[in-house]
């Protein structure tokens, strides 16, 4: 039998001479091909860190302090009008003489819609003495109420009891902005990784071409992690691009290593790859991944301390958000790129990410759906 | 072992219906057997048990004298397989697919070579999704060779195709057999069963109804009393099977 398939066979060579890499090259390869002939696709990945960056910048620029925004009101309690009037001018005055003081043209009638929208962080009724209208709730109500009263009361002339030294110092990587940016990096690889995976599997089992891969001697684990390896390919640029910007233009310092910032975005995207199979891995259409894309992704949006900290949920529910994929991921980038944790130091959350992408990937391995 | 393809016995059901029942036949090395039969009848069921991709709820497979359950890579790599509906990739080319299905075999033809015997190599650099159904049908039919198969599985093969492109698959086949390759084919056109086929097994409900040579079979049912013409094999399967449409 060997011999008669040989002897027909004599034109055939086996795979080393027919110019062919390893099927898992081959179909990574066919992976990174696809995906560069997809216009859209590169904007997401290489453009929309670039957008989100630049907004970045200019929702909190470098340096500059943050001044307090008041509106100042009428007083209805005044008997006559042009005597309110007057008063308000008054007090308006001292206040836009004050360095860290901003004060916002309102309407009058209109205060206090621009208190609850945020564009003001206090109401000043120019009373006497003067009426603080705020929520307390709200630091940086609170923050203008106390420079507000000070630069009153200091305008009235109270005498200081003293005058502080006020040491001011810059510490880099401490503002909000700096906080953000490694979280925001951790969004980007689990967006991208789970996107991009799941998406291309679905579309696959609908053309009926993972069926025809089945029916082939490829290896099924060659087939699944092809798209996970091509993934790695795109991550230097997908992290770089923003943590240069942030470094360069926002200001914000990278304290670890650039070895062990790979390693953590390696092991992050390993797990979203892993995680985006194990969503795909029976879905037939696209209605029913995005449903499945948005159960996966939206609660660590909220939990995983993307844009606050998830020490702000109870107790009870650490242990559930510690063992989130993207906590783990935003915990490590946030030790490395502001504090300078080594590998050593956050054994824990490299330990929650490799948990992910071993576990999803082998229950994949199992049910995945060919057909 | 002189069978490439023994199977008896096979029942294959979906919930409540039957799609495959009881059905047995085989085919030797180096024929070309065709199953024929209206939609809905079981070849295609028929077709993906022989290829390992279902399981048959009772009955027998032989493959190359070798079960599924025991030799599954090594008939992997020695069939060719191609199925109805395959889509390849839109934005490969041809011969980027083609390297991705060579290099999951073993042994086989160059890249270059299966461009050859599929005649495209002037399309080579073509994207697949700008590829007429004939040219994607040959694409099909090249990473079903890419392991140079004993034995090839092509299910409706020809299904929507133009004559020109037709007969430009017919002749891929032939030289296939020429080299001593088996072909198992399914099909709804009886001119291209009775040209391609040694021999064709008639398929109905799930059963097989009739089967021998295409020749055999007309002049068991040529009998000259309606039919003024010739005989054809389409006249012994509209009869065999029916004149009435089948919803799929």
């Amino acid at each position: 039998m060997k011999t008669e398939a040989t002897g027909r066979l004599a034109s055939t060579e086996p795979r080393a001479s027919s110019g062919t890499y390893h099927p898992l090259v081959e179909l990574t390869l066919a992976r990174l091909r696809e995906f560069l002939r997809e216009p859209e696709a590169i904007f997401w990945t290489f453009f929309f860190p670039i957008v989100m960056s630049v907004m970045m910048a200019i929702a909190f620029p470098a340096g500059a302090a943050r001044p307090v925004r008041v509106a100042v009101e009428r007083s209805s309690a005044a008997i006559e009008p042009s005597s309110a009037t007057g008063a308000r001018d008054t007090l308006k005055a001292s206040l836009t003489a004050e360095r860290h003081i901003v004060v916002r043209d309102i309407p009058p009638g209109d205060e206090l819609r621009a208190l609850r929208n945020g564009e003001v962080d206090l109401i000043v009724v120019a009373s006497h003495p003067p009426t603080y209208r705020f929520d307390p709730t709200r630091d940086e109500s609170r923050l203008a109420r106390l420079v507000v009263d000070e630069a009153l009361k200091r305008a009235t002339g109270r005498p200081d009891p003293w005058q502080a030294n006020d040491e001011t110092i810059a510490i880099p990587g401490s503002r909000y902005v700096d906080w953000l940016l490694p979280g925001i990096i951790a969004l980007g690889v689990m967006n991208n990784g789970l996107w991009s995976i799941a998406f291309v599997t679905v579309q696959a089992r609908l053309k009926k071409l993972l069926k025809r891969l089945a029916a082939s001697p490829m290896r099924k684990r060659d087939f699944l992690m092809a798209p996970i390896v091509a993934r790695l390919v795109f991550l230097a640029p997908e992290v770089g691009i923003p943590l240069a910007f942030g470094a360069l233009v926002l200001g914000t310092p990278i304290r670890g290593g650039l070895a062990s910032l790979g390693i953590v975005a390696v092991l992050g995207a390993l797990a979203f790859g892993s995680l985006g199979l194990l969503i795909a891995s029976r879905v037939r259409t696209f209605e029913a991944i995005n449903g499945l894309m948005n159960l996966a992704t939206v609660p660590m949006w909220v939990l995983s301390g993307v844009f606050f900290s998830a020490t702000n949920f109870p107790g009870w529910a650490q242990p559930v958000i510690q063992a989130l994929p993207l906590t783990a991921l935003v915990d490590a980038m946030r030790g490395v790129v502001l504090e300078g944790a080594t590998l050593v130091d956050l054994r824990g959350e490299l330990a929650t990410l490799a948990t992910w992408a071993v576990v999803p990937f082998a229950i994949a391995l199992r049910i995945f759906r060919w057909r | 072992m002189s069978l490439a393809v023994n199977c008896r016995n096979l029942k294959k059901r979906y919930g409540d219906v039957v799609a495959v029942d009881g059905l047995s036949f085989s085919v030797s090395r180096g024929e070309c057997f065709g199953l024929l039969g209206p939609n809905g009848a079981g070849k295609t069921t028929t077709i993906e048990i022989l290829e390992g991709l279902l399981t048959p709820d009772d009955g027998e497979v032989d493959v190359l004298g070798l079960r599924w359950k025991t030799h599954e890579h090594e008939l992997r790599q020695r069939l060719g397989i191609q199925l109805q509906e395959t889509q390849f990739t839109d934005k490969l080319t041809v011969e980027e697919t083609l390297r991705l299905f060579r290099s999951f075999y073993d042994r086989g033809p160059t890249v270059s070579d299966l461009l050859a015997r599929v005649e495209l190599e002037a399309k080579r650099r073509s994207w697949v999704v700008k590829l007429s159904g004939g040219q994607k049908q040959r694409l099909s039919i090249a990473c079903a060779l890419a392991g140079a198969p004993d034995l090839l599985f092509l299910d409706e093969p020809t299904t929507g195709l133009d004559p020109q492109s037709r007969r430009q698959l017919w002749s891929i086949m032939g030289r296939f057999r020429e080299n001593g390759g088996t072909v198992l084919l399914t099909t709804h056109y009886m001119d291209e069963a009775q040209t391609l086929c040694d021999r064709v097994a008639i398929v109905n409900r799930g059963r097989v109804i009739a089967m021998d040579t295409p020749q055999a079979l007309i002049a068991s049912f040529g009998t000259p009393t309606r039919v003024v013409h010739e005989g054809t094999l389409e006249d012994v399967f509209m009869s065999l099977t029916g004149r009435q449409l089948r919803e799929d």
